[in-house]
């Protein structure tokens, strides 16, 4: 069985972002980027249901510009087999992602495709989703375990107050929340090996997908500051503060 | 123009989070209604047509929705959705869940978690773990978005009298199955609706210090009990404790938060809160320049000293 694997470049989790001061974004020129931390789960959980031999082959997909090369190398220093770029410049949102991994999907027949719930940058929480409603797929998002047999794949889920367990026939759509697993550290030999893994690069247009944004982004600001308070000698001044002050208690 | 809000229910009760996403979708104008897909959902649907504001509610019942399968939901969703300007999910586990297969299938781009209305078509929504604010407009047809609760008040839960229709309910996808769940028996109020939480981070040390420091503050406050991330990693406290970027977003009158340096994924989740108390011995964390209140204090002393003193 095949698993497709989508990841995406996004600014480093430690990053802390600037609003640009015209308004237009964020500033990303120069800031450390790295593969989404819920794709990299992503990634540790189709390889290790590959190391219990359930999955032949794993391919790493990114949508963007060239340097996502590098996180699909870093994808296949992981341990993904091949990968493919989906290689533009033009601003990419969910729906648009989700419909160049249809046109994937359709062309590779992944049994199973796992992707992040999120991703860090816009928080959108949308591309699995609309993967599965396109390719008409059943979806088990937010999963915190998931066993995979030849035909179908039990998928324990976080929903609010505690967690879920669906069980879905293939193919499927599979999304990760946090704690799927903790990705392993990539090794030296492994980086080498990767980047003698092969990696194609397509086009939307030749995926004959249009990815022309649905949705305008008029201004980015910055939020509300909110302003450091006072320090308290002790507990007795705090109570007091909350009691009194803040009268929330 | 009319907004259809999907309910947020467990087949008994209507959640809390349907009446904030009430809200919002009044501040769009037009009419409002709302969508109880359920099974043996009569209650819910009743509950929903007494929220204030609320026009009209759809009711669609039968065992197809009973565990609230997304496929099933969206297709439900999908089967009454045209006519609508607008569809409105809460922001919550499950909305978000099905709300992007709805969008996708309706070939429109989805807006997540926006935190106001500023027009029918223009709205805000935070990026970057809240550390940048977009201005969004959406000028298709229909406009899916997922509202974030902390942004908008409450709708009145009685005052309205809306019609109750009855719809047919989908037929069940097939390709999907539900096999079990494990909700936490709540016995203290749950974390997205308490008016005060005390949440405890690395610093607890230990699952066992966490219940033991932690739920008799919890008790004595009537408060929900959250964490941070780095706690939640360690085993400390349940998952769905989190709260952050990733987690929950909580905005109660009082945050406590114990042994919580402040990672900015984590003041992405409680940083709208009305009043924020730090507890934490190293008085450089972060978490104080967010804080009203700090004390610098080892809260294995402090917590305890503070209960006594409620």
């Amino acid at each position: 069985m095949k698993v497709l694997v989508p990841v995406k470049r996004v600014v480093d989790y430690n990053v802390k972002v600037r609003v640009k001061s015209d308004g237009t974004g964020v500033d990303i020129a120069n800031v450390k980027m790295s593969m989404n931390p819920f794709d990299e789960i992503a990634v540790e959980e189709a390889v290790r249901l590959k190391e219990k031999g359930v999955i032949t082959e794993i391919i790493a997909v990114s949508c963007g510009v060239t340097q996502c090369q590098e996180t699909l190398r870093t994808a296949m220093a992981i341990g993904a087999d091949r990968a493919i770029l989906v290689e533009t410049d033009a601003e990419l949102q969910p729906l648009a992602v989700a419909k160049l991994l249809k046109a994937l999907v359709d062309k590779e027949q992944p049994g199973l495709v796992i992707l992040g719930k999120q991703a860090i940058d816009d928080d959108c929480n949308q591309t699995g989703q609309m993967l599965a409603a396109l390719a008409d797929l059943p979806q088990a998002t937010f999963a915190s375990k998931v066993e995979l047999t030849a035909d179908s794949v039990t998928v324990a889920r976080e929903v609010d107050g505690g967690s879920e367990t669906l069980k879905l026939s293939l193919p499927a759509i599979v999304t990760t929340d946090l704690r799927l697993n903790e990705p392993r550290y990539v090794t030296l030999p492994n980086i080498m090996k990767a980047k003698k893994k092969p990696l194609e690069i397509v086009k939307p247009e030749a995926l004959g997908v249009d990815v022309a944004p649905r949705i305008k982004t008029l201004k980015v600001s910055e939020p509300p500051k909110r302003g450091a308070g006072v320090k308290v000698p002790d507990v007795a001044a705090l109570v007091a503060k909350l009691k009194n002050e803040a009268k929330v208690i | 123009m009319t907004t259809l809000v999907i309910a947020e229910h467990d087949n008994a009760a209507l959640k809390g989070a349907t009446l904030n996403t009430i809200t919002a979708a009044a501040q769009v104008g037009g009419d409002v209604h709302v969508l109880v897909a359920g099974a043996n959902a009569g209650a819910v649907a009743a509950a929903a047509a007494a929220v204030a504001g609320v026009s009209k509610v759809l009711h669609a019942d039968g065992a197809s929705l009973a565990e609230q399968l997304a496929e099933n939901v969206a297709a439900q969703v999908l089967a009454v959705a045209s006519g609508y300007s607008h569809l409105f999910f809460p922001a919550t586990a499950h909305g978000k869940n099905v709300a992007p297969r709805v969008a996708a299938k309706l070939d429109v781009g989805q807006l997540s978690d926006i935190s106001k209305v500023i027009s029918a078509d223009t709205f805000e929504r935070p990026i970057y773990a809240g550390n940048a604010i977009a201005t969004v407009q959406c000028s298709q047809a229909v406009k899916v978005a997922t509202v974030r609760t902390t942004g908008f008040d409450p709708a009145a839960a009685t005052g309205g009298s809306a019609a109750v229709e009855t719809i047919a309910a989908v037929a069940d996808g097939g390709k999907s199955a539900f096999v079990g769940k494990e909700i936490a028996k709540l016995d203290r109020p749950e974390l997205t609706a308490a008016k005060i939480i005390v949440s405890g981070g690395r610093a607890m040390g230990s699952s066992e210090k966490f219940n033991e420091v932690l739920t008799p503050l919890a008790d004595k406050l009537g408060a929900a009990l959250g964490a941070s991330r780095a706690a939640v990693d360690a085993g400390y406290a349940p998952n769905d404790w989190q709260v952050g970027q990733t987690g929950k977003i909580v905005a109660p009158q009082l945050y406590v938060a114990c042994g919580i340096s402040g990672a900015i994924q984590h003041l992405a989740g409680m940083k709208d809160s009305k009043v924020i108390v730090a507890i934490n011995k190293d008085e450089e964390a972060p978490i104080f320049s967010v804080a009203d209140y700090g004390l610098v204090a080892d809260l294995f002393v402090a917590v305890p000293e503070m209960i006594k003193a409620l």
